[in-house]
């Protein structure tokens, strides 16, 4: 393998020194001058027309400069199947709603404006319950869609599915099948930094928005299609990333509250800010998708996997995000996921009155994987064969191309199987149902696995996933990039610097990442799917490769011209100085010259200083020379992948695929029915590490969200409405329960197209948390629960009804 | 009805007018510019918002800006050296990986500098207790318990070179 300066270590963070000192800015900490404030007035129903919003008493509250209703603005469409606009006309299809938003001089006169408002309402019957909602005349949400075609079902016209091999047949041939329906509930992304924006005009009316957001290009597609359907055709939205606060998924949509702030700007001319509070984050952003999963598996008298059967129902509340398409992503464990040679999969989403979802980390990924790895332990048990051994078996392994079309290139599945068995002691403590030593006897131990497939290559859901990537050098050696990616917290940043860093052949001191903006970073299509590294980096190398051939096309008559200068200072200081006997002239050839360390030599000079030129003074050189010149290098990096067709459910959608397998050794105590976790591992095949720190911490970071969903996490609601909007009641894990160690086992697979070898690490942490668990519960106490969160009630339900 | 406060912010006396309603927060964020304190709940619940009053930690989004009348707050701005450098405390937090979107840092660091100022050598468990009050969505808090142990290593070696002669 590469020997490496700089990846592959343990590096500090570029970004954690401002971050631990405070002084990273938040949109929270932004303002403009003349700023000023916006707040949303939203639904008192679930479901309800609009019959009156009478708006005077808050048009006449001093410090108010604007009230906007869909009555008295711009109709603005959201979403990728344009079936909601920022400001309702009509009615009201969820309590989320925006029915209407004021401008004021401060967020607490803003705030009473907004009481002031009145609006009166006409309920409507409502549907929150996905299988209800597909039933015949059950109350439609939308009755038209975008186009004003009439609908007559909730069922939302998406197609995804899957169908290879003979299903029927090979059920009749299988020796032993298990099946099972399991659940997830909507769970809320939970970023510490809320969500919020600044919008702004110029006198051109072009506009510049300063967004929390994880898609600033679409972003920009999006805002510059608001801008026309303003009036304002022809017009730009410059979009500008503060530091994030979190995203895990928040930022892949543009938001009504966004399209409200560019309204409200337009409106008064003056800067516009809204910033959601925790409340509303809860209550007003859209959380995960909760879905329902059906799941047959059958296997031969061996233990191989012959077929697999999978539906699922998402309930995608009354608009559709892009949250609606799970299945894309639904489908890489569904059909890649072990060896299966026969598979159905399809997926229904379906349109009820409960606040519609979006993206979070995995995205569709952790739903599926949770009914599948339980099915995996259900059917092994069935046959006889040891959960280790029947996942061993059936494991995915370099080479193959799956049913859905995947190639894989790299593959450490095996690896990562194995790992997980030694670090659990699996052998030890497997099927051995202990009581816990020294504990009342209805304590009982058990350890369980589950194993992931994720996208490691990027994913491609759009027409270009592609990522540009710019490198400008200055006259002291600094190489400025430009990346249109987006920093969350994920550790991006670190990924590219040390990228740059290794592959054009500077220091990481010298690498300094700019803001993202629309105006100055390439285009990128977004930071998700666990892309940024993947693509950033291999964008970086592109862009090296053709920076380092400029600067050493230009050495062949600087670099000559600088040591002959180094060798007349010498002798100036040293008489007796020598230089060896070499024709610099004529060996300086491009080929001939390296740059690492920020340092430019030349091959076949004795590695001495005076033979060394700093990457500065080359540059200084270039620049202050008759037709000077100052260096970049720009590259597209747009990975080797295929669009799927989803309705067939086949395509190369990635460019390579992360693997990796967790193991729970957990506690459950039969008394209280609460489960305590005594130890997680995650062995991931990661291709190869980039920044051990970062690593880390993505992987313990994933691995504490899939935690919370395995335990504690769920968006409650009835009859539409929210009932734990916030952390008081809604649980998420706290450093106190966390007091278990977690080992962390990084398998190299150096995989062909990552960048060093690297692949996607971003989300698949959290992916089969849940069910390492849910299999480790049932080792401990032999029952198996479906539905998410595993809590003490639902533990207690299940063993109560095993007894009768 | 504004009343003025006058407090003690990071070694410096300052004073605002105060509305009742207003938080320590609202005084410490927008009327004196500090914006490295944190809003993510304002209800008590996350942390983000922690500041150290008279030596205690406390929320101060439900800390009445009022009840500041004559009190020392410390944020996280008051813990840079005089030469703009990190404390021992905020640079253990950059060399383990302890912040990762950040926000959240700042809390988590005016916690550790309470439980230190405390309890010089605190187990992982009496960490992990004091924390409880921090919600952090991207670490899974390993890295931050690890920052926290080393801070505690760094203050104490601090403390032994002050100590010799």
């Amino acid at each position: 393998m590469t020997d490496f300066h700089w990846i592959g270590k343990d590096h500090k963070r570029p970004d954690g020194p401002d971050k631990v000192a405070g002084k990273t800015l938040y949109i929270h900490d932004l303002t403009r001058p003349g700023m000023v404030f916006g707040k949303i007035k939203f639904s008192a129903h679930a479901h309800a027309r609009i019959v009156r919003i009478d708006t005077s008493k808050a048009e006449k509250l001093p410090g108010v400069l604007a009230v906007l209703t869909g009555y008295n603005s711009p109709e603005v469409r959201v979403g990728f199947m344009r079936d909601n606009v920022a400001l309702k006309r009509g009615k009201v299809r969820q309590f989320r709603d925006e029915v209407a938003a004021v401008a004021a001089i401060s967020p607490e006169i803003a705030e009473e404006a907004i009481e002031l408002i009145d609006v009166e309402y006409e309920p409507l019957d409502a549907v929150f319950d996905p299988v209800e909602a597909m039933r015949e005349g059950a109350p439609l949400v939308h009755e038209v869609d975008a186009n004003g075609k009439p609908v007559k079902t909730n069922i939302m016209p998406l197609d995804y599915g899957h169908q290879s091999g003979d299903i029927e047949a090979a059920r009749r041939a299988s020796k032993f099948i298990a099946e099972g329906t399991y659940s997830v509930p909507r769970i809320q992304q939970s970023c510490m930094g809320t969500a919020g924006c600044i919008a702004e005009f110029d006198m051109n009316d072009n506009l510049t928005i300063w967004a929390k957001t994880q898609i600033p290009f679409l972003a920009q597609r999006d805002y510059n299609r608001a801008l026309e359907e303003m009036g304002l055709s022809g017009k730009n939205a410059r979009v500008i990333v503060p530091a994030l606060g979190g995203g895990f998924g928040t930022g892949l949509d543009t938001h009504c509250y966004e399209f409200i702030a560019i309204l409200l700007a337009h409106r008064t001319g003056r800067p516009v800010k809204i910033l959601y509070d925790r409340f509303e984050e809860f209550a007003y952003l859209s959380p995960r998708q909760s879905a329902t999963t059906r799941i047959v598996q059958g296997c031969d008298a061996d233990g191989m996997l012959t077929f697999r059967e999978i539906e699922v129902l998402q309930d995608n509340g009354a608009y559709a995000s892009w949250g609606a398409t799970y299945p894309t992503v639904m489908l890489l464990p569904a059909t890649s996921l072990y060896r299966v040679p026969n598979i159905r999969f399809s997926a229904k989403i379906v349109y009820t009155n409960n606040t519609y979802c979006q993206a979070m980390r995995g995205y569709g990924n952790p739903e599926v994987t949770w009914a599948l790895e339980c099915n995996m332990d259900d059917l092994a048990a069935k046959a006889g064969i040891d959960a280790y051994e029947f996942r061993r078996r059936n494991s995915n392994v370099p080479g193959e191309t799956t049913p859905m079309g995947l190639q894989v290139s790299t593959c450490g599945m095996v690896e990562c199987l194995t790992t997980t068995r030694t670090r659990l002691g699996w052998d030890d403590k497997r099927g051995k149902n202990e009581h816990t030593p020294g504990q009342a006897p209805r304590k009982r131990r058990g350890v369980g696995m589950a194993s992931l497939i994720h996208v490691g290559g990027s994913g491609r859901i759009y027409r270009s996933d592609a990522s540009g990537l710019t490198m400008k050098l200055d006259d002291f050696g600094n190489v400025n990039v430009f990346y249109g990616g987006v920093e969350m917290g994920q550790g991006l940043h670190s990924s590219i610097t040390l990228a740059v860093a290794e592959s054009l052949g500077v220091l990481p001191d010298q690498v300094h990442i700019n803001q993202t903006d629309t105006a100055t970073c390439p285009w990128d299509v977004g930071t998700h799917a666990s892309r940024g590294a993947f693509m950033a980096c291999n964008a970086a190398i592109l862009a090296a490769r053709e920076l380092r051939g400029k600067i050493f096309a230009s050495c062949e008559s600087i670099f000559p011209a600088e040591i002959k200068k180094n060798i007349e200072k010498l002798r100036r200081k040293d008489p007796t100085f020598t230089p060896p006997d070499i024709d610099i002239a004529a060996i300086a050839k491009k080929e001939n010259f390296d740059l690492a360390r920020g340092i430019i030599t030349l091959r076949g000079l004795p590695n001495e200083s005076w033979a060394q030129i700093d990457i500065g003074r080359f540059l200084r050189a270039i620049h202050f020379r008759p037709d000077g010149d100052m260096l970049a290098a720009r590259a597209f990096y747009d990975p080797p992948s295929e669009l799927p067709d989803w309705s067939r459910g086949r395509g190369n959608m990635s460019a390579t695929y992360t693997y990796g397998v967790q193991g729970a050794e957990v506690e459950v105590d039969e008394d209280t029915g609460e489960v305590r976790i005594l130890r997680m591992t995650c062995a991931l095949d990661v291709g190869k590490v980039l920044n051990l720190q970062t690593l880390k911490g993505q992987v313990y970071g994933g691995l504490v969200q899939g935690v919370g969903y395995a335990l504690y996490e769920e968006v409650k609601s009835e009859h539409g409405r929210i009932l734990n909007p916030g952390f008081t009641d809604y649980k998420l894990p706290t450093a106190g329960e966390i007091d278990f160690p977690i080992d962390l086992d990084f398998i190299e697979t150096a995989d062909t197209f990552g960048p060093f070898g690297a692949k996607g690490v971003g989300e698949p942490g959290l992916v089969p948390t849940a069910p390492a668990i849910g299999n480790a519960v049932f080792d401990a106490i032999g029952v198996r629960i479906h539905d998410l969160p595993i809590t003490p009630e639902k533990v207690l339900a299940a063993l109560e009804a095993r007894k009768s | 009805m504004k009343t003025e406060v006058g407090f003690e912010l990071n070694g410096i006396r300052v004073s605002a007018m105060v509305e009742p309603h207003d938080r320590l927060l609202d005084v410490v964020r927008d009327r004196l510019g500090n914006t490295g304190t944190k809003e993510g709940c304002s209800e008590g619940e996350c942390g983000a918002c922690t500041v150290i009053v008279d030596g205690r930690t406390v929320n101060s989004c439900l800390y009445p800006a009022l009840e500041v009348e004559g009190k020392k707050v410390l944020t996280v701005e008051g813990l840079l050296s005089a030469r703009n450098r990190l404390s021992p405390i905020q640079d253990a937090f950059v060399e383990m990986g302890g912040a990762q979107c950040g926000f959240c840092t700042p809390g988590m660091v005016m916690t550790t500098v309470a439980l230190i100022e405390r309890n010089a050598a605190p187990t992982d468990g009496e960490i992990r207790h004091a924390l409880t009050g921090n919600l952090c969505r991207c670490t899974g808090y390993v890295q931050i318990v690890e920052s926290i142990r080393r801070a505690a290593e760094k203050v104490r070696e601090a403390e032994k070179e002050k100590g010799s002669p």
